[in-house]
């Protein structure tokens, strides 16, 4: 009972993981996108069609990825090449991206769809209480924490993680210096619309196989509240993604008890959350201070 | 392929004006594209959707209808969003608005005269006013991102509703289906001309705040305040304005006239409390507030238009059997490409190809 609790709180968790872990690479090279929501959806959309009409969900996967990837491109366009009002277009993204899946997806509502097989580690997975937990999950699941370690390992040990970490701090510096400040960020804001996507297609291809219009339901507005509460740093993101995880599959479950707690309410839990969190640590200035990146949502225009 | 940003030496005069214009053409080119992609006929769908609901009376109403709540939150967001104040959470402040308001005909049945509906306008700003003003302590509080906690109260408040209208609002008389006793006409907002349409007062309302929030920013002093600290809240410091007081004044207005459009449609045009109330008005006033550049009396246009895009969406669903979803993608294509032309006013841009231009 307890043991499947716990795997579903990590079927919660990861799809805020990645997306939350993705707009961390994004916020750290100086860039606010408010689109993760928008380009989740389309993440989700595209993968559930493809995996579909395909029969593949590998290809599903893929091709979400491939959607988050090219969806965030006009954002990055905006923004970056003639800097935009990044909060704006942000927004403009996330609208986007409702009404864009709303519109793909009309055909497929209601339609069964197909999931990601679960990855059994021989032996391992055989462990008491934590081995299917652990070792026997859904591909995306070990991804997305190998996407931690990897974000952590190239943002604090290589050239190109400092290099990225300084262009979010100090663009102009950055600049000076010969650090192309343009194209790290398009990078950044295209390895943040991958993960969105990746994001995405976990909804529709391991957390429930179907698809339902709006169905991110804010998932990408907590990632970014995630990255916040974790003060720019990778493991306090995995933190707080299982806690948030925790928080909803919870209330599911209260619900289920029927507790004579108002489903309205049980459900609304983890919005406000979401909120208590945000004033809890943008209370504590100086946590806030030390790690915002002083150029996050500045538009650059080289003076040259 | 580069693209140069020059700034230029002073904002655009030109390029203030007709970039809503070439947004919005850039968004009708886009649209044909689209209607192509799906195997329509592009110059009848683009017909239908902006040119068809214009040709009868009665949906010239419904056009007035559904822009007094678009240019109502619209023009609050504009005071917010000038002042660098981003509250995307006007669709919930429109909800607390109208159940503020809608709790008068609900809890005070017998209370039916020409005081009713002053009230439940009066409740319906406040509701809205306190709702906004949740972010706004949090922001001047504790600092706490108010993009974030104003869309997350979103979510709250739709499941509030939700919850209000299945239990303890719900009209004992309504069989099994969500939503409240239906309002009595005392406590229905009065139709402009019943005889023609559907258009109530809302759309009134909706005019006399524009043209009140507009005399506001240009000609008074707080007004100023507002475009000042949006500018530079360096200077604004400086000149003794204090930020905080602006993060609530912002807020609490835009939530008050998101709390009036609330009521006026829930009382104008839908006549009691149902579960969902709005078809995202809080969202696409966004999109009005910076298709009329935060400017007032251009959002007014700016309401129509989007209002007008609702309307053909229907019509084009009836007609052609296109999906109602289109008219989202419109909208949010057009609020990108408003960003976008926006850009010409500040800069010249200028694209290069090759790397003639790696050497600048």
């Amino acid at each position: 009972m307890l043991e499947n609790i716990l795997i579903t709180i990590a079927t919660a968790a990861t799809p805020l993981l990645i997306a939350a872990i993705g707009e961390l690479v994004v916020e750290r090279s100086g860039v606010l996108n408010l689109g993760v929501e928008g380009m989740m959806i389309i993440g989700a959309v595209i993968a559930f069609a493809v995996a579909l009409t395909t029969g593949s969900p590998w290809l599903g996967v893929l091709c979400g990825i491939g959607a988050g990837i090219l969806f965030s491109l006009p954002f990055a366009f905006l923004t970056l090449s003639i800097a935009t009002n990044q909060v704006a277009t942000g927004l403009s993204l996330t609208l986007l991206g409702i009404g864009l899946s709303g519109m793909i997806g009309e055909s497929f509502v209601g339609r069964p769809g197909v999931k990601l097989p679960l990855i059994e580690v021989p032996l391992l997975s055989d462990l008491p209480f934590v081995g299917r937990l652990l070792f026997a999950q859904d591909p995306i699941f070990y991804l997305s924490i190998g996407l931690v370690a990897a974000v952590l390992w190239f943002l604090f040990r290589t050239r190109a993680g400092l290099t990225l970490r300084a262009i979010g701090d100090s663009h102009g510096s950055a600049h000076a210096l010969g650090v192309p400040v343009i194209r790290t960020r398009y990078l950044a804001v295209m390895f943040g619309g991958a993960c969105a996507g990746l994001a995405g297609a976990h909804l529709t291809l391991v957390y429930t196989s179907q698809w339902i219009e709006n169905m991110s339901a804010g998932r990408g507005w907590i990632a970014l509240a995630l990255v916040v509460f974790a003060s720019w740093r990778p493991l306090r993101v995995l933190a707080g993604a299982y806690l948030f995880g925790t928080v909803s599959i919870g209330q599911l479950h209260a619900q289920a008890f029927g507790l004579g707690i108002p489903a309205q309410l049980l459900s609304s839990l983890p919005y406000l959350a979401t909120v208590v969190v945000l004033v809890v640590i943008s209370g504590n200035r100086r946590l806030t201070m030390v790690n915002t990146p002083a150029s996050l949502g500045r538009a650059f225009v080289p003076d040259r | 392929m580069r693209v140069e940003l020059i700034k230029r030496p002073q904002q655009s005069v030109l390029f203030s004006v007709i970039s809503p214009f070439l947004a919005l053409g850039l968004t009708v080119v886009f649209g044909a594209l689209l209607f192509i992609a799906l195997g329509k006929p592009p110059l009848t769908a683009l017909r239908l959707y902006f040119v068809e609901p214009l040709t009868e009376l009665w949906s010239v109403h419904e056009l007035a209808v559904k822009a007094g709540p678009l240019i109502l939150i619209a023009v609050g967001l504009s005071v917010c969003y000038r002042s660098n104040n981003w509250n995307i959470g006007a669709e919930g402040q429109f909800i607390f608005g109208a159940i503020a308001g809608s709790s008068v005909p609900i809890l005070l049945p017998g209370f039916q005269n020409f005081a009713t509906m002053p009230l439940m306008l009066l409740l319906g700003m406040a509701g809205g006013a306190a709702y906004a003003a949740i972010p706004a302590f949090l922001k001047a509080r504790f600092n706490a991102n108010e993009i974030l906690t104003s869309l997350m109260l979103v979510y709250v408040a739709e499941l509030f509703l939700d919850w209000l209208v299945r239990g303890i609002w719900r009209d004992p008389a309504g069989m099994a289906f969500p939503g409240s006793v239906r309002f009595p006409t005392a406590a229905t907002l009065p139709e402009l001309a019943p005889t023609q349409g559907n258009a109530h007062f809302g759309f009134l309302l909706a005019l006399i705040a524009a043209v009140a929030v507009w005399f506001f920013l240009a000609r008074t002093l707080k007004g100023f305040e507002v475009r000042v600290i949006g500018l530079s809240p360096r200077a604004g410091r400086f000149a003794g304005f204090s930020t905080p007081r602006m993060v609530f004044f912002s807020f609490m207005l835009a939530g008050a006239l998101a709390g009036l459009a609330g009521i006026s449609e829930v009382s104008g045009a839908i006549g009691q409390l149902r579960e969902v109330i709005s078809p995202g008005y809080g969202f696409t006033a966004i999109i009005v507030a910076f298709l009329g550049r935060l400017n007032p009396l251009a959002i007014i246009g700016a309401g129509l238009l989007l209002a007008l895009t609702y309307l053909g969406g229907e019509a084009a669903q009836i007609s052609l059997g296109i999906s109602d979803k289109v008219v989202r993608v419109f909208q949010g294509t057009l609020l990108f490409f408003v960003l976008a032309c926006d850009s010409l006013i500040y800069y010249r841009i200028r694209v290069s190809f090759g790397n003639a231009a790696q050497a600048a």
